[in-house]
């Protein structure tokens, strides 16, 4: 499977602080892959070097076949970005501003523009200055879905949006994924986004990619919250070693076990009899805690 | 004006650096002059001879304002009649980014949210401007008064100083309430400045000649200011001008504050263009787009400065007819056309480096757009670094071509001799260039420090006006693009300064090019 960015043990200091610390990232051809991790990763760090607006200290990156740094505008005409943090020129128009970069870009289709304006309602007649933040992110984003590009990278692209706008990006990024032929990075905090939109998705930590795969890959490596009412004392279970934070009163016992571990776990509750069982299932938000928080085990 | 106070304790901390220097900068200068005056004049004698020459030269006039004493005091107040300018720059300057500057960057939403009165952070500027003007002014006082000269002179002239700040933050003030943003705000306040200047130089010279236009140099407050003649008359009648023209503004400025909300100007915003017209499709269409407001304004106002000093330059030949010793004097160094030469070749020269504000100015719009993101978002499509910058650099060199041509055909023309006026004027853009490839340079190699453009401009003005009469050593004063230039009119042509200049500021600007194509963006 080819694949439309592949990086690998990518380096880049500012002075004395490292931003990106070997970080591994491949993004399949035709996927939309999801790049989570805490403020200050070095997200926005990788999504430049990327773009080739940042040089790399080490390690290889490569975008859609070519050097991103070398080969920098013939690559820019095959993708569209929109930035995190969006300003625009106060005396330009959010329309004029969808204009000219889908032009710089090669083009742009205007009957999608004139449908994106409208799924988003956007006014496309107000100056720069005059958006509010969330409509200064619509403006990023029409100008980048109207672009006939083969790869999007989105760098937390519904920040600021409502809820119903947030809606309407997700139709539109899954009409893109029917599509199949476009490859989606999108860099994001909002889970339930992810969840529904990523195929494959890659978690960053202080400059290092703490884990990549499948959402169904990385359940597994979450662990299902387990409560049940008991008709005998349990035995064994504290004994598991994929068993943690296990609490036992008056016949209930309430434990988080590591997917590896369930079988094991189920057996010795039903060996004791179950009255009632409530399970949690493992879920991205966990997942994502796990990672985030400052604990030894997932950083350095 | 609830916690204006500790707004103001804000200001002094966030400008520790700067403010000091500007007040101990300008307010050291007079004494400067003193020294130089007292080192540079043998007997009484010279100092009056250099005295009555000087005051009929209409170059000297234009630049630094009328002489009507032969004093040392008097020639130090004159010498340095180009340091209000410089105040009130300071000035305007210092209340703009700290009302409108922060207005832009959302600073003041997050302050006014605080306990803080509506009138505190306009009240806290110009607390600090006019505070700091008023040290500048104690720090001249003192000075002139402990180098033994009269303590009435060295008090007005310490009056003059602390006044032009305080007019020039007033007009800061209004100008902030004005526009939609922090650069609307500095355009408005820095074209009042130089029309107040202007209307000043018109005035003078008029005054030397047949003194039609006098009264121009009424109209403006610089004009006031060297009214008060410090050591000579010590007029302090031009005093009460200056304070109620400040009361007058800073109280517009404080009632426009309250007619308008955070974040606009007085003109409402209106609806654009929904989609872009057919050219908008390249970094050149999108640089016009940015660009055009200021090259319209700049040769705008160089035109303007083309009339006055081609109007006025029939003053200047009627001076020269008029005074039989001035004539004389000017018929040993180049015949008898030699004052009005001298004249417009002295106008050339500040043409000159105010073009290479424009210059500086253009370019390092360069770095505004990389620090609010906008190069980010161009650099990401099909737009090279090179095709980014030149898009820049196109109108950091142009500009100033168009201007400095405007000033130079009306001045001409209203003279009516337009090749040798215009060819002075157009001889300057080498020069101008050298100084825009600096900007470049220091946006490619040094991008944080890019502002640092602006302390070469300064440093090539302080050569120009200071340089020779603090003897400076040849080779600072060779340092300044501006002294290659032939003095044209009246001296030969030679090219090679020129295309020497021309290369240098090739070198420095492909420099910096070079540099920007390597470096990270955005730093």
């Amino acid at each position: 499977m080819t694949e439309a960015v592949d990086v690998d043990g990518l380096i880049k200091r500012f002075g004395a602080v490292t931003a990106l610390d070997e970080l591994d990232l491949h993004v399949r051809t035709g996927e939309v892959h999801g790049f989570l991790g805490p403020n200050g990763a070095g997200k926005t760090t990788t999504i430049r070097v990327l773009l080739g607006l940042m040089r790399p200290d080490g390690g290889t990156a490569r975008l859609l076949g070519g050097d991103p740094w070398a080969d920098a505008t013939a690559l820019h005409r095959r993708l569209a970005y929109v930035p995190g943090d969006v300003t625009f020129w106060p005396n330009l128009t959010g329309g004029e501003v969808i204009d000219l970069l889908g032009r710089l870009r090669g083009g742009l289709d205007p009957k999608r523009r004139n449908d994106l304006i409208e799924r988003f309602e956007l006014d496309p007649r107000k100056k720069g200055r005059a958006y509010s933040k969330g409509n200064r992110q619509k403006v990023a984003l029409v100008a980048a879905l109207a672009s006939d590009v083969e790869l999007l990278i989105l760098d937390e692209p519904t920040s600021g949006l409502d809820p119903l706008m947030e809606e309407v990006f997700r139709e539109v990024i899954l009409q893109e994924k029917r599509r199949g032929d476009r490859t989606v990075l999108l860099s994001s905090h909002i889970l339930s986004e992810v969840e529904a939109l990523c195929d494959r998705l890659t978690i960053i930590r202080a400059g290092r990619a703490v884990e990549t795969g499948t959402l169904d890959d990385l359940r597994h490596l979450t662990r299902t919250t387990i409560r049940a009412e008991l008709t005998s004392p349990v035995n064994g279970l504290a004994a598991l070693s994929g068993v943690h934070d296990l609490s036992t009163e008056d016949g209930r016992v309430a434990f988080d076990v590591d997917a590896d571990a369930l079988e094991p776990a189920l057996k010795s509750l039903v060996a004791a009899g179950v009255r009632s069982l409530v399970s949690q299932p493992p879920s991205l938000e966990e997942l994502f805690l796990r990672h985030y928080a400052t604990d030894e085990r997932s950083g350095r | 004006m609830t916690g204006a106070g500790r707004l103001l304790r804000l200001i002094l901390r966030r400008d520790r650096i700067t403010m000091p220097l500007w007040v101990f900068g300008l307010g050291l200068l007079p004494y400067l002059y003193l020294s130089a005056f007292d080192t540079l004049f043998a007997t009484d004698q010279e100092r009056t001879d250099y005295a009555r020459i000087s005051a009929e030269n209409a170059g000297f006039v234009a630049l630094y304002g009328p002489l009507h004493g032969d004093s040392t005091g008097e020639l130090v107040v004159w010498r340095g009649g180009f340091v209000p300018v410089m105040i009130g720059l300071f000035a305007l300057l210092t209340v703009v980014r700290h009302t409108r500057a922060d207005e832009d960057a959302g600073r003041t939403e997050l302050i006014r949210a605080t306990v803080v009165g509506r009138h505190a952070q306009l009240g806290a500027a110009l607390l600090a401007t006019g505070l700091a003007s008023l040290v500048m002014g104690a720090v001249v006082a003192a000075t002139m008064i402990g180098a033994g000269q009269p303590a009435s002179g060295s008090v007005a002239l310490g009056a003059v100083f602390a006044l032009t700040g305080w007019i020039f933050a007033g007009v800061g003030a209004v100008a902030a309430q004005l526009s939609g943003g922090a650069r609307g705000a500095r355009t408005i306040a820095v074209l009042t400045l130089g029309v107040a200047y202007v209307l000043r130089l018109g005035g003078d010279i008029s005054a030397l000649g047949d003194g039609r236009l006098e009264w121009l140099s009424w109209l403006s407050p610089i004009g006031w200011m060297h009214r008060v003649f410090p050591f000579g008359a010590n007029d302090w009648l031009f005093v009460a001008p200056a304070v109620v023209l400040t009361l007058v503004t800073v109280a517009a400025a404080a009632y426009l504050s309250t007619r308008r909300d955070l974040g606009t100007g007085l003109l409402a915003a209106r609806l654009g263009p929904a989609t872009a017209s057919p050219g908008l499709r390249s970094p050149v269409a999108l640089a016009w787009r940015l660009h055009r407001g200021l090259l319209f304004g700049w040769t705008a106002g160089f035109a303007a400065l083309g009339l006055v000093f081609g109007g006025v330059g029939s003053s200047v030949v009627q001076l020269a007819e008029d005074s039989a010793g001035v004539n004389e004097m000017f018929s040993r160094i180049g015949g008898g056309d030699a004052i009005v030469d001298a004249y417009f070749a002295t106008v050339a020269g500040m043409c000159g480096l105010i073009a290479a504000c424009y210059a500086v100015q253009a370019a390092l719009r360069m770095r505004d757009e990389e620090q609010s993101g906008h190069a980010e978002a161009m650099l990401s499509t099909d737009v090279s670094r090179f095709a980014w910058a030149g898009s820049h650099l196109l109108f950091a060199l142009l500009g100033p071509a168009a201007a400095l041509l405007a000033e130079g055909v009306l001045a001409g023309v209203v003279h009516g001799d337009p090749g040798p006026v215009l060819g002075a004027s157009m001889a300057q853009l080498p020069a101008v260039w050298v100084l825009a490839g600096a900007a470049m340079l220091l946006i490619g190699v040094a991008p944080k420090l890019a502002s640092a453009a602006w302390g070469v401009v300064a440093g090539a003005l302080l050569i120009l006006l200071v340089g020779p009469l603090l003897e400076l050593d040849r080779w600072v004063m060779d340092l300044s693009p501006f002294t290659h230039v032939p003095h044209l009119p009246g001296a030969d042509f030679t090219p090679v300064p020129l295309l020497i200049l021309t290369l240098i500021a090739a070198a420095l600007g492909g420099a910096g090019l070079l540099a920007l194509r390597r470096r990270d963006v955005p730093i």
